[in-house]
């Protein structure tokens, strides 16, 4: 071949390579959902990451045993990072059409998922026949999931906030680990003597970036009598009182009293960092907040209890509660449907397997015993079952949880649409605790103009 | 512009096809594909790179900023997009807040490359070392020295790097980004220490292309060091310089990673929070693509601007 017929070969080659390979990456793998054998095939989401073996583990095992009981069942795992701690790559998946048949999403997902256009109605299949303990779910959990009377999603866990503080740091100020604040006065009193302990120790330490900071205000504002919007959801209504009361607190704290520490604008992780290293006293935060403090941030179950959210005056009169549930994808078969359901069901709402195996847990330095994921009605037959398994092998002290637990505080819901407000909100909450000079008034007032805006944009 | 480079479609510009001698007579259009066969073919996997990876993801952002998709549903909304962000109190303290960042990293990370390669021109020896020193901080992936900075720099206590230098100067401590007042000069100053390597070795290039004769012949008129910088290297360099600094306008307008790593998001009351990064926000916490495309194109717009300016420079300096 002489060199400019080699080199037009080449070139065709590498155009044709190109092309091919572009054609390759934009079809979509459409495995058959039902193969000749008659085997229903799922892919699910939320894998965990290969450096969580003991958890991956648990995942392929749990995949081995479903699918070993339901032979004509086949479920393909895809682990997807970090989205399921990460919303930008949840709502990246989404909008690019990649999720899978059955996908972990938060309950602050639903209009997300719901204007993406990518959910099922699955109201008609999830039964007692498709989850046996589907009856036992708490119905205000279905309600969250659910639209227009319609449910799309499945919930797998539920949680709701309350005051973690570290009884180290309690025994060392002279503070009873027994007795823990019940009010936001009682918190600042503590939070200073525990800061005076000095070594870098924040006695309460608060989130104010990456939207955490505004989803603490809103349980902050609830443990007030607060609400973030209107009654109808059109307005916003935290620039009021009680709004004003929660930036006070925390005003008084970081510059009143100067006891929350340097570092400000913190988010998930920095705090919980902070938190495993034992430079904070209190956070508010949910049960499973001292599980990623021991398994990511290297802290010690020992250290941490939990009481119920703080009032200003009294008993706080709400809290915040949240959790997660699996979407399906439009389009699916009803086969799948009834698949995926089947293997939520397994995984996620039978006690004893999956989530809830926790003979299997026990030993794996995963803690058994915390008040949570508190998904059944209480009362109900699989919440007796689910109890029992968990105090016979509990592996946290479950004293810890005790004086959370012996009081609940009235559990509100998250505001429609949650993270763009809590994305506002945190300008809020970093105002007051940056800067000594925060007009809390104006800080409320902008905050409220954004919302309502975002608002009179959505409808 | 690759049309030129690629083997035997080399044409003389004025030079009509056919009076190539050698070559055979271009009639038909079939004959000129044809012909320049081998050219296009190369260029084809570029084409479809860009079309795919660049084009076609623009004009879908334009498409979608006239849109709005509620319920898996899709409808034409003319300008509402544009109009709800423009009304979002945050649009113009991304603005202002891009703007002085802008402005900033003109005034401190376009002078200091400058006069550090005037410096390291004028040495005579470790010439190499010096510039692999200046370029070491680019080499460093941009989130490792962001975070060097936020957690070692900027630590707001006594104990962070700066601070503590400027206790020992009997100096005021900063709280840095947890100032509003000092989140921009904060940013500004590391994306200068990230970025400035590259900048300095294309002056060094420009400035080593400066004859020799011009600063001897100002020696001898007996300029000092300040005058042959004013009288030789600028105009010298002029052209090099504002190439540069269009090219900075363009780069930084759109900054983003800085205040996602050292502001955590937005910074304190909104202080960090740059039109790239309202775009993020818009698009992935707030569940408003059609918004963020909106936000993108008006961003484009701004931008197409200078980079007008741009291309016309570089056809000067051609």
């Amino acid at each position: 071949m002489s060199v400019p017929q080699y080199r037009k070969a080449a070139a065709l080659a590498l155009a044709a390579g190109l092309g091919l390979g572009l054609t390759a990456c934009s079809t979509k793998s459409d495995d058959a959902a039902n193969d000749a054998g008659g085997k229903v095939t799922i892919t699910v989401d939320c894998q965990p990451v290969g450096s969580q073996k003991e958890l991956l583990k648990n995942w392929n095992d749990d995949v081995a045993e479903f699918q070993r009981q339901n032979p004509n069942i086949v479920v393909k795992s895809v682990s997807v990072g970090e989205q399921c701690n990460n919303p930008p790559d949840f709502t990246a998946r989404l909008a690019g059409g990649t999720v899978t048949d059955v996908f972990y999403g938060y309950m602050t997902d639903l209009q997300q998922v719901l204007d993406s256009g990518q959910a099922m109605d699955i109201s008609e299949y999830a039964t007692k026949d498709t989850v046996p303990t589907w009856e036992s779910v708490d119905p205000a959990l279905k309600e969250v999931f659910s639209d227009g009377g319609k449910l799309y999603a499945v919930p797998v866990k539920n949680y709701s906030m309350g005051l973690i503080y570290n009884k180290v740091l309690f025994q060392q100020a002279g503070l009873d680990v027994n007795n823990p604040p019940k009010t936001w006065p009682e918190v600042r009193a503590a939070a200073k003597k525990i800061a005076a302990l000095g070594k870098g120790i924040s006695g309460y330490s608060e989130y104010s970036a990456g939207n955490t900071g505004g989803w603490h205000f809103t349980a902050l504002l609830y443990s007030q009598g607060g609400q973030v919007l209107t009654a109808d959801g059109k307005k916003a209504d935290f620039n009021n009182a009680m709004g004003r009361q929660v930036l006070q607190n925390l005003k008084d704290m970081r510059y009143g009293d100067n006891s929350m520490g340097d570092r400000q604008l913190l988010q998930w992780g920095d705090l919980l960092t902070n938190a495993g290293a034992g430079k904070v006293g209190m956070f508010i935060g949910a049960p499973d907040a001292t599980q990623a403090i021991v398994s990511q941030f290297q802290g010690k179950f020992q250290d941490w209890a939990m009481a119920p959210l703080p009032g200003q005056d009294g008993k706080a009169k709400g809290t915040l509660g949240g959790g997660e549930g699996y979407f399906f994808k439009k389009g699916l078969s009803p086969e799948q449907v009834k698949a995926g359901l089947k293997w939520i069901a397994y995984q996620k709402l039978t006690p004893g397997k999956g989530q809830f195996d926790y003979v299997r847990a026990k030993p794996q330095n995963y803690p058994v015993g915390l008040p949570q994921p508190l998904l059944f009605a209480s009362g109900s037959d699989a919440q007796k079952q689910e109890l029992e398994l968990r105090k016979a092998n509990a592996n946290v002290d479950t004293a810890n949880f005790a004086i959370f637990e012996a009081s609940p505080v009235p559990i509100k819901g998250e505001p429609r649409n949650a993270q763009a407000i809590y994305a506002v909100l945190d300008a809020a909450m970093s105002g007051v605790l940056t800067n000594p000079d925060a007009n809390i008034d104006a800080l409320l007032k902008t905050a409220e103009d954004k919302v309502n805006k975002l608002l009179a944009a959505e409808s | 512009m690759a049309l030129t480079t690629v083997p035997g479609i080399r044409r003389e510009p004025g030079r009509p096809a056919s009076s190539y001698p050698a070559g055979p007579p271009r009639t038909s259009l079939g004959r000129k594909v044809r012909d320049n066969l081998t050219g296009h073919a190369f260029l084809i996997g570029a084409v479809i790179c860009f079309a795919f990876f660049s084009w076609y993801p623009m004009l879908r952002g334009i498409v979608m900023s006239f849109q709005r998709t509620r319920r898996g549903v899709t409808t034409w909304v003319g300008w509402d997009n544009y109009d709800r962000i423009i009304a979002d109190p945050s649009f113009w303290t991304a603005w202002k807040n891009t703007f002085s960042f802008t402005l900033l990293a003109l005034v401190l990370g376009y002078a200091v490359p400058f006069f550090v390669a005037i410096v390291l021109n004028e040495f005579r020896h470790a010439k190499g070392y010096l510039r692999i020193l200046v370029y070491l901080p680019v080499m460093l992936p941009p989130a490792s020295a962001l975070f060097l900075f936020k957690f070692y720099a900027y630590d707001p206590s006594d104990a962070g790097l700066f601070n503590s230098i400027l206790k020992a100067l009997h100096l005021p401590t900063s709280q840095w980004m947890q100032s509003p007042g000092m989140t921009m000069p904060a940013m500004v100053i590391a994306s200068t220490w990230m970025n400035m390597g590259g900048a300095v070795l294309i002056y060094l290039a420009a400035l080593q292309n400066i004859p020799g004769e011009l600063y001897e012949a100002a020696e001898l008129d007996g300029a000092g060091i300040w005058r042959r910088i004013r009288h030789v290297t600028i105009p010298q360099t002029r052209l090099i310089l504002a190439l540069l600094a269009m090219l900075q306008i363009v780069a930084t307008m759109q900054f983003f990673i800085e205040p996602l790593i050292l502001a955590n998001g937005t910074g304190a009351e909104d202080s960090a929070t740059s039109v790239a990064y309202l775009i993020y926000q818009h698009g992935f916490f707030q569940n408003d693509l059609n918004g963020a495309a909106a936000l993108g194109v008006i961003m484009l717009v701004v931008l197409a601007g200078f980079s007008a300016a741009y291309v016309r420079l570089s056809a000067k300096q051609d």
